[in-house]
């Protein structure tokens, strides 16, 4: 071996000369394959492989570059990444050291929104058995949204156009941008632990484009609206945007416009709903005491009522007839008791001791104490006696007593 | 009526005693009772939807303090 015409390199010498020419060369790559084996370590950068029909090559992905990565890269997934190759001096090998990962297809934006879906759902925030109610009419109105966005002026038109009688409380964010979230997420907490009097929190923003209305998509978020104890009303965008802040929402109106109407909408249709129920009220009220008079008309319209006399007559006739009779039982009684008298009284003369005086025999009474004198042991001489006749009485004095 | 009573509850109110009287099993003593309740619920409602009491605010940080001001609609 001649050593002036062959170089030999030590393996370092060699691998650095190979990782200049390769890593000055490989700098700006675009590059589709199917992701396998792939790994996240606790350092937060990922390793994995690409790879086609016949070759792979080895990736990396650090973890700054993975957080503005919106998907959850799988093995499987096809995707386009950008990077640079990068050679591993101490195990000889090359990769591609990637900053940036789309998957092919549907968008990476697409596939987060798909994927935080699944994942949230399979938990349960988008169950309609915990969503909470929105109060009919609600007086405290929390907004979580831009200060100087469509969404607030929206809001605040469509309250004034309505005479709403409400106090608004706005919380003002950040609703694009990568600070979005958080901010979203800390104002729907922060209101929840200092303004639990609110009624009901409008979180949203007005209209853009799919990236915009990020924030709205993103986890920390949806979390914020499922743990908020006020109800939430998620307003993202236009009618056709859906978020996954309005799937955990305890409902979604399509547009801040139409979120301000329903938390309003109700006014006119809960006038019309108690005036309905004050008629029913009243009917129900007029028929009770309506059928009651109608009870007592009948009452009154009995003939005991109307014609009380009536009653009295009948009773009149009764006494009447009664009356009639205790006559004629008297009057029969008297005549038979009459008749019986004159029987008696004609006995009775027969016994009379007038007409014993008829036949000579006298009756004979000492006086003054006007005692018959069956006896003469029971006078004295010079005793006054009175002597009844048939005809006439003559006084005497006794001259003399026989036994 | 107590103040406190939340519309719903007060609306709610109203409506069941409503479908009681409808329900024709009530007294007249009793109907007279409902009906003066239902009223007062009725009032209630009424007052609470006319109730004009609007007041918009907007919390700032000052001092990384949050604090509550009144909003202007004029700026937005």
């Amino acid at each position: 071996m001649n050593e002036e015409k062959v170089k030999i390199y030590t393996v370092t010498e060699l691998t650095q000369l190979i990782k200049n020419h390769l890593e000055k060369k490989f700098i700006d790559i675009w590059l589709t394959g199917e992701i396998s084996n792939y790994k996240m370590y606790s350092s937060g950068h990922a390793y994995f492989s690409l790879k086609d029909e016949n070759s792979q090559i080895n990736a990396i992905i650090f973890s700054n570059d993975l957080q503005s990565v919106k998907f959850r890269v799988e093995d499987g997934q096809k995707v386009i990444v950008y990077g640079r190759i990068s050679i591993y001096a101490k195990r000889g090998e090359y990769r591609i050291v990637v900053t940036y990962i789309e998957p092919i297809g549907k968008g990476a934006l697409q596939i987060a929104f798909e994927q935080l879906k699944e994942k949230l759902a399979k938990e349960g925030l988008f169950d309609t058995s915990r969503k909470k109610p929105i109060p009919l009419l609600p007086q405290k109105i929390g907004i979580v949204t831009s200060r100087d966005g469509a969404a607030l002026r929206d809001i605040l038109t469509v309250l004034k156009r309505r005479f709403a009688n409400v106090e608004i409380l706005i919380y003002p964010v950040k609703v694009q941008g990568e600070e979005a979230k958080y901010e979203i997420a800390e104002a729907i907490k922060y209101l929840n632990d200092n303004y639990k009097e609110l009624d009901v929190l409008l979180v949203g923003r007005g209209g853009g484009s799919l990236e915009d209305l990020w924030p709205f998509n993103e986890e920390i978020v949806a979390r914020a609206i499922y743990n908020s104890k006020i109800p939430v009303i998620s307003c993202v965008g236009h009618e056709i945007d859906f978020t996954i802040a309005d799937f955990v929402a305890d409902l979604r109106a399509p547009t801040p416009s139409a979120a301000a109407e329903i938390v309003i909408k109700s006014k006119q249709e809960l006038k019309d709903r108690i005036s309905g129920l004050y008629s029913r009220l009243r009917n129900c009220f007029n028929y009770v005491v309506n059928s009651v008079f109608q009870r007592m008309n009948e009452i009154i319209n009995t003939n005991m009522f109307r014609n009380p006399q009536i009653l009295i007559e009948e009773k009149t006739l009764i006494l009447d007839d009664l009356s009639t009779d205790l006559n004629n039982s008297i009057k029969h009684l008297f005549e038979i008791k009459f008749r019986d008298f004159k029987i008696l009284s004609e006995k009775i003369n027969t016994l009379s001791p007038l007409s014993i005086l008829s036949r000579g025999y006298s009756i004979v009474w000492k006086l003054p104490e006007n005692i018959i004198i069956k006896d003469s042991k029971k006078v004295c001489i010079n005793d006054n006696l009175k002597i009844k006749l048939f005809k006439g009485e003559l006084e005497s004095k006794i001259i003399k007593i026989t036994e | 009526m107590k103040k406190e009573i939340k519309f719903e509850d007060a609306l709610n109110k109203l409506e069941s005693i409503v479908r009681k009287l409808e329900s024709g099993q009530v007294e007249l003593d009793e109907s007279l009772k409902l009906f003066e309740e239902g009223t007062e619920f009725v009032k209630f409602c009424s007052n609470k939807l006319e109730e004009v009491k609007r007041k918009i605010e907007i919390l700032t940080k000052k001092d990384d303090k949050i604090v509550k001001e009144p909003f202007d609609e004029g700026q937005n």
